[in-house]
């Protein structure tokens, strides 16, 4: 690829890149990110770090080996991006090896060999989550208490550092359950949905992030303005996160609605379980989502629908990772058969025909 | 009056750089040293040339006459001699030689008698399409159609609008705005003489909301003008565009394959307007045109009316020359303009601008791969995929690009104007198209040449049977005549004999006469 490329015209553009909209999406991740950083301490910049070094370093590894040019891809800020989610998806007390593992199998597993940039079926960030989580759910479930920084939680510096690199070390960490994997437990012991939320943190603390869970999940509210600052600049479309966020919000209601003791509401169903996060950052991955408006409106209820089906009746409290990396699966599909109508086919009627 | 707009599909909004023209008046270009005149100035059959070297010619004469249906002539645009009919750059991407008559402008700028002005409202409409034709208007937005057959459409269509494009929504030109600010009563005289034409009596003009001062101008001067309205539209790429135009106007949506006609419009440009009234009004055939040449690396850009055939270089010297090397020079506006290669190469009937762009301009940009991001798919005003027919245009499979609206594909532009990856998405799709058209133009050539093969075969069969028939018929009568003479031969030999008999019977008399004579 040489650096003139202009062939034809047109000799004007619009000032976006693929560098500018995965930085726009970086930017939009940012506040939230850093609510994390501050309520998890050392551990979860650590992780943070440590992954987003790992990324980089496995993309280029691969573009080398692959024969790409190695600076132009790896500063497109794809793979950044891939990193940054794959850390909002992890436990901020989750080991470096699990951090280092889940880099690896994004870059290389979810987006190298599929031909890298634009040719991945599946989201990198979600199929390293899922496979972490098949793999080691005794690390990828244990979550820890939010431990402010700067508070006297807040683990030391030295001994977070030592603990992340497992070299002893101790961190005073009190381990808890997301609020999901919390009422599924609950519920499977036979609990009542009121009694297992007694002693939960409230509404507020959800969309506010003062809860356990991993570092995405901790702010619903940051997330869902960065959300909408992404559907601002147009980086994003509203339909796959309007879409998804209205159906499993249906769904809870119904189901809350006709069994109150056994199905959390709505509020619980959007403001949990990572839910902002992926239906603003991780269903609108452009590259594993449909191309026209109705397809993208059909994957974001899709994704919906399976997240709600997921968290309620299948193993795993947060279902979100499993169900778009199946509605991922159906993106060929959905792109194969809705399409936008073509200016001028089975128009509506049109006026006056010849004499 | 017009109703609500209607809002049409994708589009984009590219910044319009015409500040940089908007507010200089049209200027007239001193006479370049030399004109050169392509026979093939719009779309249709080319011109045939009417002159030999040495000629010498009048302002308005005609110096290529109009050949077939669709053809349209070309004048002289001014007075002077003929240097030759010779193959000349034209102002193309290929920089490919066309067929042009080069001219030595006089300097007396003498004109040919005109044609007498014609009475728009007396005579028939025929005689204005006539004028019109004769003239060698053609459309001047770009697409270069021969307008008078546009004119005669209200034979066959029923017509109920007639519409005068002056959104004029490519970035930099500013030309019809500025016809429009100073000749806005021609304009709209323009207008009603072609309404009156085509049968309809609405007119509606259609001007982009980034033109107020148009806008101003040409409400103003079709206040007292029954049935004519000017309508403000949005600045949105590609509301100039005839389908999305209409679209927008009334909310009908043009049939795909169809002619905008078939709805009951006809479209046509604020500057064919003016040179339809050039025509009527004055006799006046068409042989010059106002051009915005403008760009960054254009020293004092300006707005020109420039003769037909003028050289890019005389434009771009009038203008003071380039005041940085550019990296693209351009013909159109730079979402369809067509880049030059030579800047001798002239300004022909539909070239609305020059344009001298730099390379921060251009903004062009590394090319990276499709991450189906659906920015061109919302940009396409036509409903396409673009990525999904780029990517089937690539592995070269161009039947199935058909399929899903190849065809339908306006080459606006506005896809690759928006995709973050700078794939040159338009380029693909006219390189298909070019294609197809050259396979289309391949196979009618072997169809046609089975066809005369297959007749030829035919004939040549025919006559074979022809021949064998003839042969046979001719057999058959002999044979006929055989047998008749078979049947007749013992009675004639009787009858001969006897005749024989007789005439030797008399001949003996008579040789025995004979004999008595001699
Ligand atoms: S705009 Fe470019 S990158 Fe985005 S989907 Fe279209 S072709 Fe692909
Ligand atoms: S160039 Fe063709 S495909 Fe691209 S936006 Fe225009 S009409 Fe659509």
């Amino acid at each position: 690829m040489s650096s003139r490329t202009v062939i034809s015209g047109p000799y004007a553009h619009e000032k976006a890149s693929v560098r500018r909209s995965m930085t726009l999406v970086m930017l939009a991740l940012a506040p939230a990110t850093a609510f994390s950083f501050y309520l998890f301490a050392w551990p979860a910049i650590f992780l943070f770090l440590l992954i987003a070094a790992a990324v980089l370093a496995f993309e280029a590894a691969s573009l080398a080996i692959a024969g790409k040019p190695v600076r132009i891809f790896l500063t497109d800020g794809s793979a950044l991006l891939t990193g940054w989610l794959l850390a909002m998806s992890l436990p901020p007390s989750a080991p470096w090896w699990i951090g280092l593992a889940g880099a690896a199998i994004a870059i290389i597993v979810g987006k190298q060999i599929f031909g890298g940039l634009g040719q991945n079926i599946f989201n990198p960030a979600m199929v390293a989550r899922v496979a972490l989580l098949i793999s080691f759910p005794l690390e990828m479930t244990s979550y820890v208490e939010p431990t402010p920084l700067f508070s006297n939680l807040a683990p030391h510096f030295g001994d977070s550092l030592a603990a992340f690199f497992g070299l002893g070390g101790h961190v005073d960490a009190v381990s808890g359950a997301s609020i999901l994997g919390h009422i599924k437990t609950e519920l499977g012991r036979g609990a009542s949905l009121s009694e297992a939320l007694a002693g939960q943190s409230g509404l507020g603390a959800l969309g506010l992030g003062q809860v356990t869970g991993s570092l995405g999940e901790t702010s619903a509210a940051l997330l869902a303005l960065g959300g909408i600052f992404l559907i601002a600049m147009r980086v994003i479309s509203w339909r796959i996160p309007v879409a998804m966020l209205a159906t499993l919000a249906a769904m809870a209601s119904l189901f809350n609605f006709l069994g109150p003791d056994h199905y959390p509401n709505a509020a619980i169903h959007l403001l949990s379980g990572a839910s902002i996060l992926g239906a603003f950052f991780i269903a609108t991955d452009p590259v594993t989502s449909p191309v026209s408006p109705r397809g993208q409106l059909l994957f974001g209820m899709g994704c919906g629908a399976l997240v709600f089906i997921i968290r309620t009746w299948a193993g795993y409290p947060e279902g979100m990772a499993f169900a778009i990396l199946l509605m991922n699966a159906a993106t060929p599909l959905i792109d194969r058969y809705v399409r936008p109508r073509i200016f001028g086919h089975g128009a509506k009627k049109s006026g006056a025909a010849s004499k | 009056m017009m109703g609500a707009l209607f809002k049409i599909r994708g589009g984009v909004h590219p910044d319009d750089r015409k500040h940089l023209t908007k507010d200089l008046a049209i200027e007239k270009i001193p006479m370049p040293p030399v004109l050169h005149l392509p026979l093939q100035q719009h779309i249709g059959a080319h011109a045939e040339p009417e002159v030999e070297r040495g000629d010498k010619v009048l302002k308005g004469q005609v110096i290529a006459r109009a050949k077939g249906m669709i053809s349209a002539p070309v004048h002289a645009p001014t007075s002077g001699t003929i240097l030759g009919l010779h193959s000349y750059h034209s102002p193309t991407a290929s920089g490919l030689r066309w067929q042009t008559i080069t001219m030595r402008p006089d300097g007396f700028d003498r004109w040919i008698r005109r044609a007498p002005p014609l009475d728009p409202l007396t005579c028939r409409p025929e005689e204005i399409s006539r004028r019109v034709a004769d003239c060698g208007v053609v459309g001047m937005g770009g697409a270069t159609f021969p307008s008078a057959i546009k004119l005669n459409l209200g034979d066959r269509h029923k017509l109920e609008q007639l519409v005068i494009n002056g959104s004029e929504c490519e970035p930099y030109l500013t030309c019809d705005d500025r016809l429009m600010r100073e000749k806005a009563a021609q304009v709209i005289d323009g207008a009603r003489i072609m309404a009156h034409s085509i049968g309809v009596v609405q007119v509606i003009i259609a001007i982009e909301d980034n033109k107020p001062e148009a806008i101003a101008a040409m409400r103003e001067a079709a206040a007292d003008v029954p049935d004519t309205s000017v309508v403000t539209v949005p600045s949105h790429y590609p509301m100039g565009a005839e389908k999305q135009l209409i679209q927008t106007l009334t909310g009908k949506e043009t049939p795909a394959g169809k002619l905008t006609a078939d709805i009951g419009v006809v479209v046509h440009n604020a500057a064919t307007a003016l040179a339809v009234h050039d025509a009527v009004r004055h006799g006046k055939p068409l042989i010059d045109r106002v051009v915005t040449v403008s760009g960054g690396a254009v020293a004092r850009p300006r707005n020109i009316q420039a003769p037909f055939g003028t050289p890019i270089f005389d434009l771009l010297e009038f203008c003071g020359g380039l005041k940085e090397e550019p990296e693209v020079i351009l013909v159109g506006g730079p979402m369809m303009g067509q880049p030059i290669k030579s800047v001798h190469a002239p300004i022909l009937k539909g070239t609305n601008g020059v344009l001298a762009l730099t390379r921060a301009e251009t903004a062009s940009r590394q090319v990276m791969p499709c991450i189906r991001c659906a920015a061109c798919v919302s940009a396409c005003p036509m409903g396409l995929l673009p990525l999904d027919m780029a990517a089937r245009v690539r592995k070269d499979e161009l039947d199935s690009a058909v399929k899903i609206g190849l065809m339908d594909c306006i080459s606006c532009g506005a896809c690759s104007y928006v995709c973050p990856s700078n794939i040159p998405l338009v380029q693909y799709f006219n390189f298909a198209k070019g294609r197809l058209k050259a396979i289309d133009g391949e196979q009618r050539k072997q169809r046609l040449t089975r066809k005369l093969a297959t007749l030829r075969l035919t004939r040549m069969e025919e006559q074979m049977r022809a021949k064998k028939e003839a042969f046979a018929r001719r057999k058959a009568e002999q044979a006929e005549k055989a047998a008749q003479a078979a049947a007749a031969q013992p009675a004639a030999q009787s009858g001969a004999q006897e005749a024989v008999a007789q005439s030797g019977g008399s001949a003996e008399t008579g040789a025995a006469e004979g004999g008595d004579r001699q």
